[in-house]
């Protein structure tokens, strides 16, 4: 910050700091790294959703030269998890999902490895599968974890023993029967959305050395070392000391490598080849079938409303597909018990969101974590209701959209909201009450939709941070982090944060992160908390680092360290300690990197080192009953989408023309970065409106490649696309930023949903909205359900 | 097994490869130009392109005898040392990248592109990259990137001329 208050770095758009090494290739990834004689892993996986493992014959894989190891579920009886200890990193006794690992081998080459695998026998007992969670609901429906009960539980889930229900979240706010009876109009309405996949380019790829003195460590594509460290530690009884987990740069996440997913299965064959890299890569039908999925979800939303249009009441379920393990995925279905009414100010709300086994594939965070799913169903509720109650969807969301002041669901008084100022802002660029225009050809029908989204970070109330800057000699620095670069720009919004606390130029700054060796704690990187509290880490440190300059600069120059400040002159690519009242009293920043000298040649003070220390401020437990707390998450992030589509009524295709964005990310630290983050995630949300469907038959993945699973090219991108901005600080957030990176997907998909119901007078109540879906409507034949439970 | 030689970035390498081995393993695994991404090893999204005499070329889909007398360009081979190509300095200054990890294959089918046609239509660029799958940015930077790289007059990028000695395709 300059001397006059203003901002040197903090709502710049900096280039990114990784900008060079991604462009030149140098940037190394964890696939990227190959070593002399590493072996090959590679497994076997089961052909049924369900069955029991009756014997396992590796005979034959053992012979075969050049394999080393022929491992089962016998080495990994330890089940773990995240926040529900359910999952084996090998099946045990059970197979519970068509695809699940079940053998590990470990070969000289890779051509080994896979020849070994077809060379295990396998006898299995098929059991019966639950593929819905509708089917998994119903009494004496077959139990996919009949031990349930005895798992391990982080004490804010509540499993059901003896069912397949591993949490059940209920929210209770006001009175909803009450609501309802002085509702005008009361509306039900249900929606499904189907799995889909998070399709990093850079599939999931892990290598693991257990060295001759007894250490270990893993090179893993992971968003979250800590976090990944911890889970090995705890499933191999490892010292945390002997472990490290290395993860440079991610080929993006998008919460697919969030948890801890293929590094438990090499581990193992590490310990038996001491001084042997052991490597497993996932092909792309892998990542398809047994890297995380979206799980797919059934809502049903009771609404009662006044005759202005104001919401008295919701109740609403949310059934998941949590798939075979939900270890993560109770979680994802607790945020949307939280947040299940929307970003609206309503007085009475039921809410319950369960989470099912199913024999499908394991569900796991995706980008939104449960919003995304969620606001599908919400935001055409609020369209329709608006239809039938003959008022405008803005209108509608005007009366009932979050202002400050207003509670949330779970009972916290916002003190910002930038709800109606996002409304505002897109309706304005869009144009919303113009009707589109129309094209000559009459087969096509343009019409435009807008929704609204939140979120907010579902972590630990009390989920840490820390980081680490070193001054060098010559007066750079190196800013040491555990927040993972996975694309969204962390390492570039961090360096800001620390050069603004510092007057320095960010390319001083070396960020260094992915190595838990080296770098220090961060819970994991995820939730859209990175800027928010790996930010305030960053700038806690870089104060204390400042702190100290400033102690000895007193010493220095003589005055009192209220009369010093921290001057950048990128002319001479420094930065200056000036005295503010006698500006030509002035040393370079460097003359204090490692202490000071003194006149009589002592020193003092040593290496200038800071560290920040941040733990969530305000967060507090919230009422397991009711799930009503004062403050249960860090801070909710909201805005509003806005699309324009063209609708081909003889081909049922839907061209989206325009996407536009505003959020209140509270501070912007980077403008080019929230922009492109803003538009990335309108895309991705365009591709669930439109193209993707994870097409899953008795528990197959039917669709495991590019070709059949279709996600957005640089050819259906809509000729506008647009991100704007509001912003009210965030009163905890370094220099008031909130997170974005998952937020801004949120309104994406249920905005073009309903710029189609508005081309086409027909809500449909899934996604995707294919062009079949489309035909039929314009035939005038009954939209499919698939709804229906 | 087979001895091929080829030109990479500008430097001759001789190396004995499985006649079914791909282009892309050998590259990354061989040679060692780790910034070829491997993304589905089957054509499908464009994380592996690389120049084979000047033409885009997915390496998964190629086999590594085919390397044989090839000039081969990789992402490693666009900057002429520290100075970075046009076209990798718009992606920079654009934000035209995130995760980084398709942005090697995007470079590539980019740089062909340019070198054919210096000045392309916005929808002959969708059409160069249409082959290029990317998660993160939603492509409009890319698009404009690489329209400022051609409006900025991007020089050709010349395959780097060290001859392969070899030449014989098989």
């Amino acid at each position: 910050m300059t001397q006059d208050g203003k901002y040197t770095e903090i709502g710049n758009s900096l280039p990114r700091v990784d900008g060079k090494a991604k462009v030149t290739g140098a940037a190394k990834y964890a696939g990227d790294y190959y070593f002399p004689r590493e072996l090959w892993a590679q497994v076997v996986r089961s052909p049924y959703p369900h069955a029991k493992i009756k014997k396992i014959d590796t005979s034959a894989a053992e012979k075969l030269k050049g394999v080393r190891n022929v491992i089962t579920g016998d080495y990994y009886k330890k089940r773990g998890g995240l926040y529900l200890a359910d999952k084996n990193f090998l099946a045990y006794q059970t197979v519970k999902y068509r695809g699940e690992a079940v053998v590990a081998v470990c070969a000289e080459t890779r051509e080994i490895a896979e020849e070994a695998c077809r060379l295990v026998k396998i006898d299995y007992e098929e059991l019966p599968a639950v593929f819905s969670p509708m089917e998994a609901m119903k009494k004496g429906a077959p139990l996919i974890h009949p031990d349930l009960h005895t798992y391990r539980v982080a004490p804010i889930f509540h499993p059901v023993p003896h069912t397949n229900i591993s949490h059940h979240h209920v929210l209770r706010k006001g009175d909803v029967k009450k609501g309802f009876r002085e509702s005008y109009r009361i509306f039900e309405h249900s929606y499904h959305i189907p799995h889909v996949q998070h399709v990093p380019i850079e599939t999931h790829v892990t290598t693991a050395l257990y060295d001759t003195a007894g250490s270990l460590t893993v090179w893993s594509c992971c968003q979250s070392p800590y976090a990944v460290r911890a889970a090995l530690a705890d499933s191999f009884d490892i010292p945390l000391n002997k472990l490290r987990v290395i993860s440079e740069f991610v080929g993006a996440g998008f919460g697919s490598k969030a948890g801890t997913t293929i590094e438990g299965i090499v581990i193992p064959l590490a310990q038996l080849n001491p001084g042997r890299h052991i490597r497993l890569d996932y092909s792309r039908e892998d990542e398809f079938e047994n890297a995380y999925v979206r799980q797919g979800m059934y809502a049903r939303i009771k609404t009662g409303v006044d005759k202005k249009g104001k919401i008295l009441a919701v109740e609403n379920e949310f059934l998941w597909d949590g798939g075979a393990y939900t270890e993560y995925g109770v979680n994802i279905v607790k945020a949307a018990g939280f947040a299940g009414a929307g970003p609206y100010n309503i007085d009475n709300i039921a809410t319950d969101s369960y989470c099912l086994y199913t024999n499908h594939p394991v569900g796991g965070p995706y980008r939104g974590f449960g919003m995304c799913e969620i606001h599908f169903a919400i935001e055409q509720n609020i369209d329709m209701i608006a239809k039938e109650m003959g008022i405008s969807p803005v209108e509608m969301r005007k009366i009932n959209g979050l202002r400050p002041g207003d509670t949330t669901n779970t009972g916290e008084v916002m003190k910002v909201s930038g709800y109606q100022d996002c409304l505002d802002t897109v309706i304005k660029a869009l144009d919303y009450n113009r009707k589109s225009a129309q094209p000559k050809d009459k087969h096509k029908i343009r019409a435009k939709g807008i929704a609204a989204g939140w979120k907010s970070p579902s972590q630990p109330t009390d989920a840490a941070s820390a980081a680490i800057i070193r001054m060098n000699e010559d007066g750079t620095f190196y800013l040491q982090t555990s927040a993972e670069e996975i694309g969204q720009g962390s390492n570039t919004v961090l360096t800001q944060i620390a050069a603004e606390v510092l007057n320095v130029n960010p390319d001083r700054i070396t960020l260094t992160s992915g190595d838990t060796t080296a770098n220090p704690y961060e819970w994991q990187t995820v939730a859209s908390r990175t800027t928010y509290c790996a930010g305030n880490a960053v700038k806690l440190a870089a104060e204390d680092l400042k702190e100290h300059v400033l102690d000895l600069a007193q010493i220095k120059l003589g005055c009192a360290k209220r009369d010093i400040h921290l001057e950048r002159d990128d002319d001479h690519h420094m930065t200056w300690v000036v005295a503010t009242n006698h500006p030509e009293n002035r040393v370079p920043i460097s003359t204090f990197a490692l202490g000071l000298t003194l006149p009589d040649g002592s020193g003092i003070g040593g290496p200038a080192i800071g560290t920040g220390r941040f733990v969530l401020p305000n967060n507090f437990a919230y009422n397991m009953e009711d799930s009503q707390s004062p403050k249960p998450v860090a801070f909710w992030t909201i805005g509003v989408t806005g699309a324009e589509v063209e609708v081909d009524t003889q081909t049922g295709h839907i061209k989206v023309l325009q996407m536009i964005s505003c959020f209140d990310p509270g501070k912007t630290v980077n403008r080019a970065l929230y922009d492109a983050q803003v538009e990335g995630g309108m895309i991705q949300a365009m591709g669930t409106a439109i193209f993707e469907e994870l097409m899953l038959k008795d528990g197959r993945v039917l669709n495991k490649n590019f070709v059949d699973y279709k996600i957005p090219t640089a050819d259906d991108i809509p000729e506008r696309l647009e991100s704007l901005i509001v912003e009210y600080p965030e009163e905890t957030g370094p220099f008031g930023a909130r997170g974005i990176g998952e937020p801004v997907m949120v309104p994406g998909a249920p905005a073009i949903a309903n710029a189609v119901a508005n081309a086409l007078g027909h809500h449909f109540d899934h996604m995707p909205i294919t062009p079949d879906d489309v035909l039929e409507v314009v035939r005038g034949k009954k939209s499919k359900s698939k709804a229906k439970r | 097994m087979h001895t091929i030689e080829f030109s990479i970035n500008g430097e001759a390498l001789t190396l004995l490869v499985e006649d079914n081995q791909t282009a892309l393993r050998v590259i990354r695994e061989q040679a060692g130009f780790t910034g070829t991404k491997p993304g589905c090893e089957a054509g499908e999204c464009g994380a592996c392109t690389i120049l084979v005499n000047g033409k885009p070329v997915n390496a998964c889909l190629m086999l590594a005898p085919e390397l044989d007398g090839k000039e081969i360009t990789t992402v490693e081979g666009l900057a002429d040392g520290e100075n970075l190509s046009v076209l990798q300095q718009k992606f920079i200054d654009h934000a035209a990248l995130q995760c980084g990890y398709c942005t090697p294959g995007f470079l590539m089918s980019a740089t062909a592109l340019l070198n054919e046609n210096p000045h392309p239509t916005r929808q002959e660029i969708v059409e160069a990259i249409s082959g290029n799958l990317c998660r993160c940015t939603g492509y409009k930077r890319i698009i404009e990137a690489i329209e400022d790289a051609a409006n900025s007059g991007t020089k050709k990028i010349p395959a780097k001329k060290t001859k392969a000695k070899g030449g014989a395709r098989k």
